[in-house]
């Protein structure tokens, strides 16, 4: 909402020293959000004054027409004589007055105006266009043509009130009354503590039988109509200056008198009004819902087909309006022919749902929508008409007719119950009975009671409805500001949960390897699960799909957190940073294919418990995954040696390292899944109540993945599933017995077949071994045809044999670890590497 | 002398006559003083110490002595070792000295040399800033509540006084996610972590003291002050005689726990649907402390040279959403806020580029650590 300081003062007495600034401080600590001050004219200067243009000459040979002019502006030029003029516009001719700015002036962007050769001329000034002006384009981009009774020498800053201040306010959804003049007065005057000069407060005829007929049949849709009549406008009647320019300032386009005197009343008043050209009306006005199939060429040009929800306003034919929306083209005021001489004002009030729905529903916002649907004051409606009704006498030439229709749905004001003390109790501050009456009298209400007080609410401030909305009243005019600052004392709280600590330990275990957190959004397409080389049934494939997605080519939600890290990945790789460890944790959107839309619930009670299960049961599974990616160099080169490429064990050992802190116990085994390489690609899986559970993957990423996807050579990637690893985690960790006595170590090399995993050997080692040992490490991984025979390797492990209670012998260790050997070899074929 | 001593031994010992032990001494104190290395040193030491030097030898010989002459030789001898023992642990100890001082300059690498054999890693500093708000509350007994983010719109918007004609909802630039065949989900990405909100009155056992962080979503396009993801902290207190003072009161505290002493909030009535009254906060910029306001000598960044940054919004729970979550309004009060982290991030470290917190460059991320 635009609020031009000079409106403003009109109907509150400010103090004549205030500046928009001043005024826009002392609104916002009454809650208005005053975003901006527009300072208008600010680096005006004149002269700028009235002209009248005496000659033309038309300047041939140029790319574009250019006129010479002489122009009399009075005394302005301190000679009398006709000021000398080129002009490039062609929308004038001799006679007209125009506003001229002479040499010496600067215009709005500092632009400053001397005498300069141009054309072959010198021109003396120039002839202004609006624009020129900072009042804004009136879309001919012509220069400014003035009604012939100004005189020439007359200055054009005071007489285009080019110099003002306007307040722009966000006015929040719930004070529908702000959106008005009237209402940014009323906030002004209680703010500064003047009287409010209420420009509805109008002498109105009453209601009489002789108006235009007006029958409303959805007396909840519409629940007050007034029609009024003005009679033999002069067509040809132009709205004055003035009225142009508070439009301007407040950011509307003047079109054409009737219309802006409709729009002028609205942002006055705060009340949409219609005005219909009365021939075009066959019969009388009605209200009702929209029959099915229906439909109304709105004033925009668009046919749209109605809902029967939509309310309409009719005549005889049919709907020629939505209404409180817009108006139908058919019963337009003809402001291009300059035809109508004859009007009838509508200034209703309707239910702000069936507007607002209405405009979502055909997507058809105006500003009479945006007020009715914030809330209009019913009262202000007769007063609205009225003042329609007078400016159209006064402006052009027409008669008011004497008929009145008001169609007034019956209603009884609304009062709220309240503990005097009741803001008091929400502010934390002791206001007293008395300032909590004269603050709520203050905004408009009628307040009785002591203890208990029974407040009337204006008809203005439909958002008051609950006790808090008026200690917010209070409390604000007493002065946020003004609250004291006091803590609560919590009972103790149980801290982080379980899930909670892990998330953040896994984060900081991942930056401890040297990974980089790269959180990413979770939007993606078919296209990334194409180049992931998914099957066509991958289960990650069934995505949630949004129905307004910011691009088309990625409507679905993540279902894994892959597309997104290795975009982060080949982003930073594109960028010069070549050798990159990255992590990501966060949902992925799992759907489950039984989501079903729930019923819509109310929200006056708290829903049953079948009622909340439905609502959840509409969600898609929504578990937190981990994942890294890699590519280059795991350690770099550097005067200490070689470097080393991350590799796939770089991705599985990451997946342990979340599982160590998870406590989870890793079972790491070969699989073949897309992205990754077949011959290098991990499943991971945890046990989970003593069932084994694939968790995810780790390895290298396969060569056409990497291709499809533009990454670096052998990229590595590892994903999987956070809460399956905290459901595997072990919980409190047991001390293990340290024994002092010496250790026995014992090395065997096994060969095996090259298929064999080594983890099964290492299983079976272990298990062989017994209670003695206290620790098994692989130290070396051989193959050599010749010596080993082709297809098979060695596998060479450290043994570390320790009792609790002894030193071992040397029998005992070798006992263990023969035992190690024969189960492996039972196990797994591994016979001692001779 | 005035008379023959009879019990000599007719044999006079020559090695252990008193001069002869001085020379055999002096010779090898001389011969450790000449000694320049170890090796020299140890050459000597067996020369003159070892079984076979002379001082060895005449120890020995202090036996075949008679017994009145054997205290007197003996004296002498054990006297001359120990001074030679003693000159060839002090020259042991200084040529060994002299060694190790040798060979550590020897060693002596260049310590400036630098190591990123592998390069530090680092948490997202939304992550780790989250984590900081969130500490704070917990220190003061809150807990940490969190929901899902594609969530049913009764949560997102109904239970919270914002129903399906409410003009906020439409303002709320929202992600609606398909249903089956095309048809109304009745789900939503989640536009603010007020769900949550919702979620932990519907389950907690009262009072609830909860924080609330999490990723947002709203439709707007990525640029340099806008992300279609984002995060958002809020807090939710439900109590007996919770009162805005409380509810200011705790602002402060939270602002004073991440920017320092001294750090003050300011409301300013505003409007939300799920709080009533509501306002919007603002902190006192931490940069000027208000300095820049009216100073054009000494503008400030940070703030603009308002003074104040602002927060986010923040109210008393609107006793419709107590309602729609079940929690009786005649007993209960509570207050909530939320704020972005992103801005958050902004301005307490000076980023101006939104899209530097979303494109995950390790440029970006690195300089940020664990914590911060």
């Amino acid at each position: 909402m635009r609020v031009p300081l000079s409106w403003l003062r009109e109907y509150v007495d400010l103090p004549a020293t205030e500046t928009g600034r001043d005024v826009q401080a002392k609104l916002i600590s009454a809650g208005l959000e005053v975003e901006t001050v527009e300072q208008l004219g600010a680096d005006l200067k004149g002269p700028l004054v009235v002209g009248q243009v005496l000659t033309i000459e038309e300047l041939e040979g140029f790319k574009k027409p250019i006129r010479f002019c002489t122009v009399d502006v009075g005394r302005a030029n301190g000679t009398g004589e006709p000021q000398e003029i080129v002009c490039g516009a062609r929308n004038f001719a001799v006679g007209d007055k125009v506003v001229v700015v002479l040499p010496g002036a600067t215009l709005p962007g500092g632009f400053s105006i001397a005498a300069r050769k141009t054309y072959g001329k010198t021109s003396h000034g120039m002839i202004c266009s609006g624009d020129e002006l900072g009042m804004g384009d009136d879309g001919s981009h012509g220069i400014i043509v003035l009604p012939p009774e100004h005189e020439a020498g007359t200055d054009a800053i005071e007489l285009l009130q080019l110099v003002d201040e306007v307040l722009d306010i966000a006015v929040t959804a719930n004070r529908g009354d702000c959106l008005s003049i009237r209402g940014v007065a009323r906030e002004a005057a209680i703010a500064y503590g003047r009287p409010l000069s209420d420009p509805a407060l109008l002498d109105v005829p009453a209601p009489n039988a002789y108006g235009h007929p007006v029958k409303v049949s959805d007396p909840f849709g519409c629940d007050r109509f007034t029609a009024r009549t003005v009679t033999g406008l002069d067509p040809e009647a132009r709205s004055p200056i003035w009225l142009q320019r508070r439009l301007q300032k407040a950011g509307m386009r003047p079109i054409s008198l009737a219309v802006d005197i409709t729009n002028y009343v609205m942002i006055e008043l705060g009340q949409p009004l219609h005005a219909y050209d009365r021939t075009r009306i066959q019969g009388a006005v009605g209200v009702r819902r929209a029959e099915r199939g229906e439909r109304l060429t709105t004033l925009d040009g668009v046919a749209r087909t109605l809902s029967t929800e939509d309310l309409v306003i009719t005549d005889d034919r049919g709907p020629i309006g939505l209404a409180g929306v817009m108006g139908g083209a058919d019963t337009e005021i003809d402001d291009t022919e300059g035809t109508t001489t004859e009007v009838v004002i509508e200034a209703a009030h309707f239910d702000p749902v069936a507007i607002a729905r209405t405009a979502r529903r055909h997507k058809l916002g105006s500003e009479a929508a945006r007020r009715f649907e914030r809330g209009v004051d019913p009262q202000a409606a007769s007063a609205a008409a009225q003042r329609t009704v007078d400016l159209l006498v006064l402006l052009a030439g027409g008669t008011a007719d004497a008929g009145v229709t008001e169609v007034v749905a019956p209603s009884a004001p609304r009062t709220i119950t309240i503990p005097a003390d009741h803001p008091d109790k929400v502010a934390g501050v002791t206001y007293g009975r008395e300032t909590v009456v004269r603050r709520l009298q203050q905004i408009g209400c009628d307040v009785y009671g002591t203890d208990e007080l029974i407040v009337t609410v204006p008809s203005w401030r439909p958002d008051l409805a609950d006790p808090n909305d008026l200690a917010e009243e209070v409390i604000r005019l007493e002065g946020y500001e003004n609250l004291p600052s006091t803590l609560p004392r919590p009972l103790p709280g149980h801290g982080l949960t379980g899930r909670q600590r892990l998330h953040r330990r896994v984060g900081r275990a991942l930056a401890g390897a040297g990974y980089v957190e790269a959180p990413n959004y979770p939007f993606l397409g078919t296209a990334a699960f194409d180049q992931l080389g998914l099957d066509a049934d991958d289960p990650r494939r069934t995505v949630v799909t949004l129905v307004n997605p910011l691009s088309d080519e990625e409507p679905a939600l993540r279902t894994t957190l892959l597309p997104g890290l290795l975009g982060a990945l080949r982003r930073n790789d594109g960028r010069g940073g070549h050798d990159l460890a990255l992590f990501e944790t966060g949902l992925v959107f799992r759907p489950t294919g039984q989501e079903e839309a729930p019923a819509r619930l109310p929200a006056d009670r708290r829903p049953t418990r079948e009622q909340l299960a439905a609502l959840d049961a509409a969600l898609p599974r929504q578990p937190r995954r981990v994942a890294v990616v890699l590519a280059g160099a795991r350690e770099q080169a550097g005067w200490w040696g070689r470097g080393r490429p991350s590799d796939w064990a770089d991705a599985v050992e990451a997946a342990r390292t979340v599982a160590r802190e998870a406590g989870a116990e890793l079972i790491v085994r070969a699989d073949q899944h897309a992205p990754w390489h077949p011959g290098r690609c991990a499943a991971l899986y945890v046990r989970v109540d003593g069932e084994e559970i694939l968790a995810g993957h780790a390895g290298e990423l396969h060569p056409r993945v990497v291709k499809a996807m533009h990454l670096p050579e052998r990229s590595c990637a590892m994903e999987v599933e956070l809460d399956l690893l905290e459901q595997a985690g072990d919980g409190i960790v047991k001390a293990p017995r340290i024994s002092a006595f010496p250790v026995a170590t014992q090395d065997v090399a096994l060969v095996v077949e090259k298929p064999v995993p080594a983890a099964e050997v290492e299983a079976a080692l272990r298990e062989g071994a017994g209670e003695l040992l206290e620790s098994i490490r692989l130290f070396d991984v051989y193959e050599n045809a010749e010596q080993l025979g082709d297809g098979h390797k060695s596998l060479a492990y450290a043994l570390r044999f320790r009792a609790p209670d002894r030193t071992l012998t040397v029998d005992e260790a070798s006992a263990a670890r023969d035992a190690a050997v024969a189960l492996a070899g039972a196990r797994t074929g591994a016979v001692l590497r001779g | 002398m005035s008379a023959p001593n009879k019990s000599y031994d007719p044999v006079e010992v020559e090695a252990l006559k008193p001069e002869e032990i001085e020379r055999l001494r002096d010779e090898a104190l001389a011969a450790f003083a000449a000694a320049d290395s170890l090796d020299a040193l140890h050459e000597a030491k067996v020369a003159h110490t070892g079984p076979a030097s002379p001082l060895s030898l005449a120890n020995r010989e202090i036996g075949a002595l008679p017994p009145h002459a054997k205290a007197d030789a003996g004296k002498r001898v054990g006297m001359a070792r120990g001074a030679v023992n003693k000159a060839l642990a002090a020259r042991q100890g200084e040529l060994e000295a002299d060694r190790d001082a040798r060979v550590l300059v020897e060693e002596a690498v260049d310590v400036t040399l630098p190591y990123d054999r592998v390069p530090a890693g680092a948490r997202h500093p939304l992550t780790t800033l989250s984590e900081r708000i969130e500490d704070v509350f917990v220190a003061m007994g809150y807990e940490v509540a969190e929901g899902p983010e594609a969530e049913a719109e009764w949560f997102n918007f109904d239970a919270l006084n914002i129903g399906p004609d409410h003009p906020a909802r439409s303002e709320h630039d929202t992600f609606f996610v398909r249903g089956a065949d095309g048809a109304d989900s009745g789900v939503v990405l989640r536009t603010h972590t007020s769900p949550v909100q919702a979620r932990s009155m519907l389950t907690r056992e009262l009072p609830i003291y909860v924080i609330c962080p999490g990723r947002v979503y709203r439709t707007d396009e990525l640029d340099a002050t806008h992300t279609p993801v984002f995060h958002q902290v809020e807090l939710l207190a439900i109590d007996e005689g919770l009162t805005m003072a409380d509810l200011k009161g705790t602002l402060d505290h939270m602002v004073q726990m991440l920017f320092g002493e001294g750090m003050k909030t300011r409301l300013r009535p505003n409007f939300f649907p799920f709080t009533e009254p509501s306002a919007e906060m603002d902190m006192v910029c931490y940069v000027c402390r208000g300095a820049s306001v009216g100073n054009p000598d000494r503008p400030c960044r940070t703030c603009s040279s308002e003074g104040w940054i602002e927060l986010g919004g923040c109210g008393m729970v609107n006793r419709r959403v107590l309602v729609a979550c079940g929690v009786d309004p005649e007993k209960y009060s509570g207050f909530a806020f939320g704020f972005g982290i992103e801005r958050m991030l902004m301005f307490r470290h000076n980023v101006e580029d939104m899209r530097d917190m979303v494109e995950g460059d390790v440029r970006f991320t690195r300089p940020f650590g664990m914590e911060i």
